[in-house]
């Protein structure tokens, strides 16, 4: 970790208007939540469906594209990343630190709200938003790590990821069962399930794949994508022209 | 004191050959890296400064690789050429984060020192994105310099500089170059590198074309033949003439096209002449017409152009 490449990561992921983004995103089902509870008072049923198919399906994958890339992408486009690459700091520390910033970003502005919205709409009951939070934060900063990645070996990270999050993920991961095993919503969702505990089968939360399996993966995408980022990092072309 | 070497460094993009077989020592004290836009010179500082891979070759800094070796960045201060900062923050914040990612043991002196150096202590707490072309530059230049390196490149430092901040970068780059730092910068354009540079390095269409003091590139220049273009009113007896007088070793008329009726002016040929001795003809030329009493309409350069300038020193 380098304090000053996390504070320059911090100033252009949060600058701009990037941060009303990330601002925004974890706000939909958090004011969803807030409507069905006075609408029809809390419930469980609604409350997994709202945090599997909206916050863990679709809010979290966007959150992690624009915090993942965001973190990066813009310094590699716009050519400043040659002051953090002029500097005598190992490639791999620029990427675990860029790594810390989106994972904060993710653990503070989704994984809370996501909290918040499960007590809102299920209280404490069966552990189901303390599941949730914990799930959106793990499979946040594996997303994250994954988008990273992709902005350091591609130009076009964002357009590759929304293909990722939005067709892989949600279409691929959703029906055909063998894919879930490479779909980090679904490891994500085996963390949600060993939190919420016995009742997790009755409430509908049940992941494709085993808890057994979906830590290591998790753990190992995370740190094997940052790890490639940094090797690639060293490699990276800067280029002057457009 | 720092020396870099480039020994048979090329470098290909697919099939683009950016740097062609380029062997060059740069000394202490400042050097201009000269070539017309495209000719590699960006690609060759990005050789230097260990952002690209050789192809072929090595690039080394006092006996080590530059490439894939971070802690070289300890002798080694860039100022590239893109815009690009962290917009939203002040440039003495700037100065400083580089400092601190220097790992300097007092980065808040080293940073007031740089800024101090390029003359931002005034501005330096205005935000960056408020900055002049050469406000930034000169914030560049303190980034490249927070941490005292013993080398200093930079990529094209004077473009859209006004000439007064031009003036005020060849003398900072100049008192560098003369503390002993080993000081590169590049320029398409002859007198930036003229006014400031000890010894010249060209590069034309990626490959290194000459090198010298300024006195033996300016001298490759002008005994290269150079090529006119006239119109006047009587070409063929001024064609007759130019030859007799020698100063040219060739002359060629051409109808131009639509000839007879375009511009009323006599005579629509056109007049090619080889100057082999350049002084010479451009006196010659005027006196000549005026003996004759022909009228001369356009004498024009036909090949002036840098790019036609450096060419004729790579095939020569």
């Amino acid at each position: 970790m380098n304090a000053t490449v996390a504070q320059l990561t911090a100033r252009s992921l949060f600058g701009r208007r990037r941060i009303l983004l990330l601002l925004a995103l974890p706000a939909v089902p958090l004011l969803l939540s807030l409507i069905v509870r006075m609408a029809t008072g809390p419930d469980e049923q609604i409350a997994r469906t709202l945090m599997q198919t909206l916050t863990l399906g679709t809010v979290l994958p966007l959150f992690a594209l624009i915090a993942g890339s965001g973190a990066i992408g813009p310094e590699i486009d716009d050519g400043s990343i040659v002051y953090l690459l002029a500097k005598p700091i190992r490639r791999s520390e620029i990427m675990w630190s860029k790594l810390a910033v989106a994972s904060a970003s993710v653990v503070v502005l989704a994984a809370v709200p996501t909290f918040v919205t499960g007590l809102i709409l299920a209280g404490t009951a069966d552990r189901l938003a303390l599941g949730y939070a914990v799930g959106v934060a793990v499979g946040g900063v594996t997303y994250c790590a994954l988008f990273l990645m992709l902005s350091v070996l591609t130009r076009n990270a964002v357009v590759v990821g929304l293909v990722y999050a939005l067709l892989w993920e949600s279409m691929v991961g959703g029906f055909v069962s063998g894919a879930q095993a490479l779909s980090v919503q679904q490891w994500a969702l085996a963390v949600t399930e060993w939190i919420v505990g016995a009742r997790a089968q009755a409430l509908g939360v049940e992941a494709g794949v085993p808890l057994g399996a979906a830590v290591p993966l998790l753990l190992v995408v995370a740190i094997g994508s940052t790890w490639f980022a940094g090797q690639r990092l060293r490699s990276i072309r800067v280029t002057n022209e457009e | 004191m720092s020396t870099l070497v480039l020994d048979g460094v090329s470098r290909w993009f697919g099939n683009v050959v950016a740097v062609n077989n380029v062997t060059m020592t740069i000394a202490p004290g400042v050097t201009g890296l000269l070539g017309p836009n495209g000719a590699g010179k960006s690609t060759l500082i990005h050789l230097m400064a260990g952002f690209l891979a050789p192809s072929t070759g090595t690039v080394t800094l006092d006996g080590q690789p530059v490439w894939h070796h971070e802690t070289i960045y300890r002798q080694i201060g860039l100022v590239p050429e893109r815009e690009a900062m962290y917009d939203g923050m002040t440039g003495w914040e700037f100065v400083l984060a580089n400092a601190r990612l220097h790992g300097l043991a007092d980065p808040e002196s080293a940073a007031r020192r740089a800024v101090e150096t390029v003359e931002m202590t005034g501005p330096s707490d205005r935000d960056i994105g408020t900055y002049s072309k050469g406000m930034r530059q000169r914030i560049k230049m303190a980034t490249a310099l927070v941490h005292d390196p013993p080398v200093l490149l930079l990529d094209e430092p004077f473009n859209g500089m006004d000439p007064r901040q031009r003036l005020q970068l060849i003398d900072l780059l100049r008192t560098m170059g003369a503390s002993g730092r080993t000081v590169l910068f590049s320029s398409h354009i002859l007198e930036e590198v003229e006014q400031l540079a000890g010894s010249i390095q060209v590069m034309v269409a990626g490959r290194h074309a000459a090198s010298g003091d300024f006195r033996e590139i300016r001298q490759l220049m002008t005994e290269r033949p150079h090529q006119y273009t006239v119109r006047s009113s009587d070409d063929r007896a001024l064609a007759s003439a130019i030859i007799a007088e020698g100063g040219a070793s060739g002359v060629r008329l051409e109808r131009a096209a639509g000839a007879g009726s375009s511009d009323g002016a006599g005579s629509s040929d056109v007049l090619h002449v080889q100057a082999s001795d350049y002084s010479r003809f451009v006196r010659a030329l005027p006196a000549l017409a005026a003996k004759l009493d022909i009228r001369l309409f356009a004498v024009i350069p036909a090949d002036e152009s840098l790019e036609s300038v450096f060419s004729y020193l790579v095939d020569r």
